[in-house]
């Protein structure tokens, strides 16, 4: 049974897709012309005068040429889709590393301490609303780098909701768990390693699932405005371009590189993950 | 006169509500265990047997009056003091191998890899578990859970200890099944025990001696029982002995009657010690009754 619902799921999905993506073909063909060209048309060389969304045969044409070399470099305004990844995904684990780093720590403070919560929780409540991209003329004053700045905006995203959930699974983590550490004569860093640490990791990579899905989604849009390098960038460059099959294929990749990072965290969420 | 392996005196659990108000769930709660003894406590839900086990175990404070074990009082939890919770806490990621191998780890933190999994092993034989080893406790039943809990507790070696109702969540047949394993386990290792149970026939299988309990507020350890049943005792033979119903009786009769009689507590001091087979005093109950046969509810004052 669970088989043939797989099954199933998978026929009704290629069903789908091969339905929207005809629509999208047959919608995107030019009309024929009728009547001759005029005289300017001639001149314009048969050109259309109405820009069209290109078709996904087009796209599928493109997709296979990009990826079939992916990381070629003929300068700073041609490189392969493989090279401007890269540099996001580069930016956006160095960012999000960073944040692990100090969201979990503090978020264990929060979570264990009353005092550090009530201390803290103004704090974090002012500075978790703020849209990370907010933080970016701030960022390229202090920093004067465009290249850590985008790294500190994946930063300043990434950190709330990882730390907002090691505090929330540090302080529900079961009584009773703690007490058998206490009844064993756990020292305080050993009951943080051994009893709260495992007990509170699937809400702490929950938090971590979170942050990996907005920094990604971040990292494009900084990468729109400090530009250079990377899959932000390079969208916005072939809109300039006015290469719209580029767009839709890059728009394409940031979604499987998404969904990787996404199976990715879940795949870790799985290991540490309990019943009770 | 030898000194007890565990004195308690003038404990007490006071709470304090909104404004002045404050609540006394029980004062003056006095009694001393003896090396090896095993011993139940019996009273009302809601008189403070579970707060006055967690000071034993020291995860909670009194709010006046000492514990005093082997001539030390006692401030904080120590391995010296094992503890089996009534819902097993057990730790759910770690399985049933690593969940005794915590304790033990623990309790000799010198012992090689080797030497930590022969005594844990060697415990969880004990409960049963040996075909259980690497499951996970959401893969085990009640019963098996519990068991695991009391293989942590007796794997350590604590000099007491301390089980707080832990049969209350299995069903009977599990339950007597468990209760001989506790025993056998506890002739094997001699170690001291205090249990908090709601059960007088499990109280009687396994005691030496039965503390009762006076209901709340103000509750306070009333009299301590002295089983005089020879063992060992069997769970399917114990009824037979002549002293069994009579024994019984008492215990139910304080529970049923007189739990909430306080005079019995004024001007003495308490615990009173009792032997119901032997005190000319309970003579009334002489006559073995039905065990399913309580006395009606006496309305007291």
């Amino acid at each position: 049974m669970m088989q043939s619902l797989a099954v199933r799921a998978t026929v009704l999905s290629l069903v789908l897709a091969t339905v929207l993506l005809g629509l999208w073909e047959i919608s995107s063909v030019a009309p024929e012309k009728s009547t001759e060209m005029t005289e300017y048309e001639m001149l314009m060389g048969g050109a259309e005068q109405e820009a069209r969304v290109p078709p996904p045969s087009a796209v599928a044409v493109l997709a296979w040429e990009e990826l079939s070399n992916p990381f070629y470099d003929k300068g700073p305004n041609d490189k392969g889709i493989g090279i401007q990844l890269a540099y996001s995904l580069y930016r956006v684990l160095a960012g999000y590393f960073m944040a692990a780093l100090i969201a979990i720590p503090i978020g264990f403070l929060v979570g264990m301490s009353p005092l550090m919560y009530k201390a803290l929780n103004p704090f974090i409540q002012v500075l978790r609303p703020i849209s990370p991209l907010a933080w970016m003329p701030l960022a390229l004053f202090i920093i004067q780098d465009s290249e850590a700045s985008a790294i500190f905006v994946i930063f300043i995203c990434s950190i709330w909701p990882m730390l907002i959930n090691t505090a929330f699974g540090v302080a529900g983590v079961r009584e009773d768990w703690v007490n058998v550490a206490r009844t064993h004569e756990l020292s305080h860093l050993r009951t943080a390693f051994q009893v709260i640490l495992p007990a509170a990791a699937p809400t702490i990579l929950t938090g971590m699932r979170i942050s990996i899905g907005i920094a990604w989604l971040v990292i494009v849009a900084a990468e729109m405005l400090v530009g250079g390098t990377g899959i932000g960038y390079y969208v916005w460059n072939e809109w300039n371009n006015l290469d719209l099959t580029s767009v839709i294929f890059s728009i394409l990749m940031i979604g499987c590189v998404g969904m990787l990072l996404d199976l990715a965290l879940s795949g870790a969420q799985r290991l540490v993950e309990y019943k009770e | 006169m030898i000194k007890p392996f565990l004195e308690v005196s003038g404990l007490a659990k006071v709470f304090h509500g909104k404004g002045n108000s404050k609540f006394t769930v029980y004062d003056d709660v006095n009694f001393s265990l003896n090396k090896g003894e095993f011993v139940c406590i019996i009273g009302h839900s809601g008189c403070g047997k579970s707060t006055i086990l967690n000071t034993l175990a020291g995860l909670d404070e009194p709010s006046s009056g000492a514990v005093i074990m082997n001539g030390k009082e006692v401030v904080g939890p120590s391995l010296e003091r094992g503890v089996v919770f009534q819902n097993y806490s057990l730790l759910p990621w770690l399985s049933t191998l690593k969940n005794v191998e915590f304790g033990v780890k623990a309790r000799w933190p010198l012992w090689s890899k080797a030497q930590v999994r022969d005594h844990s092993t060697h415990y969880l034989n004990m409960v049963g578990l040996e075909h259980a080893l690497q499951r996970k406790p959401s893969e085990l039943s009640g019963g098996m859970r519990q068991r695991v809990s009391i293989a942590r507790a007796f794997a350590t070696k604590p000099e007491l200890l301390l089980l707080d109702e832990p049969f209350g969540a299995l069903d009977a047949l599990t339950r007597g099944v468990i209760q001989q394993e506790l025993v056998k386990i506890w002739n094997e290792t001699q170690q001291t025990v205090f249990m908090i149970t709601h059960d007088v026939d499990e109280a009687i299988l396994l005691s030496d001696r039965i503390f009762l309990m006076s209901n709340g507020p103000n509750a306070a350890i009333a009299e301590a029982v002295t089983v005089d049943i020879p063992r060992p005792r069997q769970r399917n033979t114990i009824f037979h002995d002549p002293g069994y119903y009579k024994l019984r009786n008492y215990l139910v009769d304080f529970l049923v009657n007189r739990s909430e009689d306080k005079s019995q507590l004024d001007g003495q001091r308490h615990p009173k010690s009792v032997n119901p087979l032997k005190d000319a005093g309970s003579a009334e109950l002489d006559e073995p009754a039905p065990a399913h046969h309580h006395q009606p509810l006496a309305v007291n004052q």
